[in-house]
């Protein structure tokens, strides 16, 4: 196995997924097909091949250090549930 | 037991650029909740980011002024974790490819000298500000919470140092140090009050002579220079109480709360979650590449840096180790020096000598720095002119700098204002001494027959008659020549 059920427990708790114990089973052998397939690259040898952290051949794509527009507060505000003074109100935090 | 700390610190500043680090809304303090937002930094979905060159160029710089190397190629990470100022519910920062790496910075401590290394300084992007209602304004006990996202997005640096640091005091001048080059550089304008500038501190204890490392723990809520030394000593002696009593369960690796009023940390409490950021490489952000002309070109764009600054006032000004170091501690102070030396024109040295005295005991009192008060170099150049044209005394001088402090009033205009003008003409002196020698006819004797002192008391006399206007140089000569007569 690439991967326990205690590990797709953790993991769906740090991205605040609440899963049933069917779903974690479910997940587990599916997530672990899919760790399996990539394993494969573990195979090769790959010591003088540096880490691809990015696919496009691009480098400094950078702006300028200028302002442009803002959201009027009336549009930042427009999703949320529950505002007040003119903040986003969040449930208590600890 | 003897203990020794082991003490590093996290800095972050706040870059002062005109825009975010990864869109176009402005970074203005203090402006209206969530008035300065967009899809970018609000984590809209479809949104995309792109790095802002201002901010790059500022951190490679800070790098530079701190004796950093370079990295020639670095790219921004995602840092993951869930909390209500994160929009995204991602921080974009740096990982292991960070901007700069091994620098340090150089402390002149009263009677030694130590440097303290620089790890790393990366860029990330600042969070956005948590209102908590109920519980008093603390998160641990709030009903529920207010967030406004101006804040989330703008440039922030991270410098953390080695711990490399053994003393509270050691923290606080590397701090201020630290300070001063960046404002310096006029990358950043490091408010603490502001919260521009953000000091969080680890550490722990051992021993002295042992090389391994006890527990540490990280402080929090450090908003000025003075809780950051206050906090560490506190938190020394709490550790070492711990382990003189034989208790080091009480020591554990956590984060704890400064509480200034209090004098006093305590454990902070978080919801418990796994510290599992889950770094990756951002996949909306390309490399940064540089080349080394780009990274010479900011060098020679360096200003003089505070550590030249100090070089620069012994040779130049003449001024001892220590009054130079402390002159330039922060540009404000060392650009007020320079500014009044130049309109004085006479001995530098007068102008440190009342800058680190008089003056720094008022704004230690009233808790200011230079840049906040009335007095400018003009009325400093112009008190000392006063004195060295003999219009008034030194004295009388450190009696008007409280009320020019306070005021803000040219100090010719005080010294007309109380008629405090220094007495230098020489036949009002002189019926003031004869008045002295006709009234303390024993004390003439007790001088005529060898008794030194008694001449110090006649012209302590003179000068009470004068209110302490007098000229001291012209009572003294006046005084000694109608004894010997
Ligand atoms: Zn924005």
């Amino acid at each position: 196995m690439a991967i326990s059920e205690k590990e797709v427990k953790h993991v769906a708790w740090l991205a605040r997924l609440g899963l049933t114990d069917a779903e974690v089973q479910k997940f587990t052998r599916q997530l672990d097909v899919i760790l399996e397939h990539a394993g494969k690259i573990s195979e090769l040898n790959v010591e003088n091949v540096p880490p691809t952290s990015h696919a496009i051949p691009l480098k400094n794509v950078l702006r300028e250090d200028k302002v442009g527009a803002c959201l009027t507060p009336e549009d930042a505000l427009s999703n949320a549930p529950k505002k007040e003074d003119q903040a986003f109100v969040v449930p208590r935090i600890v | 037991m003897e203990y020794e700390s082991v003490i590093g610190l996290e800095i972050h500043a706040e870059l002062n650029t005109e825009s975010k680090m990864f869109c176009g809304c402005g970074t203005h303090f203090g402006e209206a909740p969530n008035t300065q937002t967009c899809p970018v930094c609000l984590g809209l979905p479809g949104s995309l980011p792109v790095a802002n060159a201002k901010a790059i160029e500022y951190v490679i710089k800070s790098g530079l002024a701190v004796g950093c190397g370079i990295n020639l190629y670095s790219i921004f990470h995602r840092k993951n974790y869930f909390y209500p100022d994160m929009p995204k519910d991602y921080q974009i920062s740096q990982y292991d490819q960070p901007l700069c790496i091994n620098g340090f910075i150089d402390l002149d401590m009263n009677d030694y000298q130590t440097r303290i290394g620089i790890t790393r300084i990366h860029l990330e992007e600042d969070t956005g500000k948590l209102i908590h209602i109920g519980g008093a304004g603390r998160i641990a006990g709030a009903k529920y919470s207010l967030v406004d996202f101006n804040r989330a997005g703008v440039p922030l640096m991270e410098i953390v140092s080695e711990p490399d640091i053994r003393t509270p005091e050691e923290a606080k001048a590397y701090a201020q140090k630290l300070r001063a080059v960046l404002i310096t550089l006029g990358v950043s304008d490091c408010s603490m009050e502001k919260g521009s500038m953000r000091v969080d501190a680890n550490i722990s204890i051992r021993p002295k002579g042992s090389t391994g490392l006890g527990v540490k723990t990280e402080l929090k809520n450090l908003n000025s220079f003075r809780s950051l030394q206050r906090a560490l000593a506190y938190e020394i002696e709490r550790q070492a109480k711990a382990l003189n009593e034989g208790k080091p369960e009480e020591i554990v690796q956590e984060t704890r709360h400064w509480d200034e009023a209090k004098g006093a940390t305590s454990t902070l409490r978080t919801k418990e979650y796994a510290h599992d950021y889950r770094y990756f490489p951002d996949p909306d952000l390309v490399p940064m590449e540089f080349d080394i002309a780009y990274i010479d070109f900011l060098r020679s764009q360096l200003p003089e840096l505070p550590n030249e600054r100090k070089q620069r006032f012994i040779k130049e000004y003449g001024l001892p180790v220590h009054e130079a170091n402390l002159l330039t501690e922060s540009k404000a102070m060392g650009d007020f020096f320079e500014e009044t030396a130049k309109l004085y024109k006479g001995d530098p040295k007068a102008v440190a000598n009342w800058m680190l005295g008089d003056m720094s005991y008022y704004l230690n009192t009233e808790g200011l720095e230079i840049d906040e008060t009335a007095v400018t170099p003009k009325h400093l150049a112009e008190l000392l002119k006063l004195i060295d044209k003999g219009v008034i005394s030194g004295k009388i001088a450190k009696e008007i700098f409280p009320e020019m402090f306070e005021t803000g009033k040219l100090p010719q205009v005080i010294v007309e204002e109380k008629g405090m003008t220094q007495i230098s003409d020489e036949a009002e002196i002189s019926k003031i001494i004869d008045m002295v020698l006709e009234e303390n006819t024993s004390t003439v004797e007790e001088y005529r027959a060898g008794k030194d002192k008694a001449f110090g008391f006649l012209i302590g006399q003179a000068m009470r008659l004068t209110r302490g206007r007098g000229n001291p140089q012209l009572i003294n000569r006046l005084l000694r020549e109608k004894l010997q007569a």
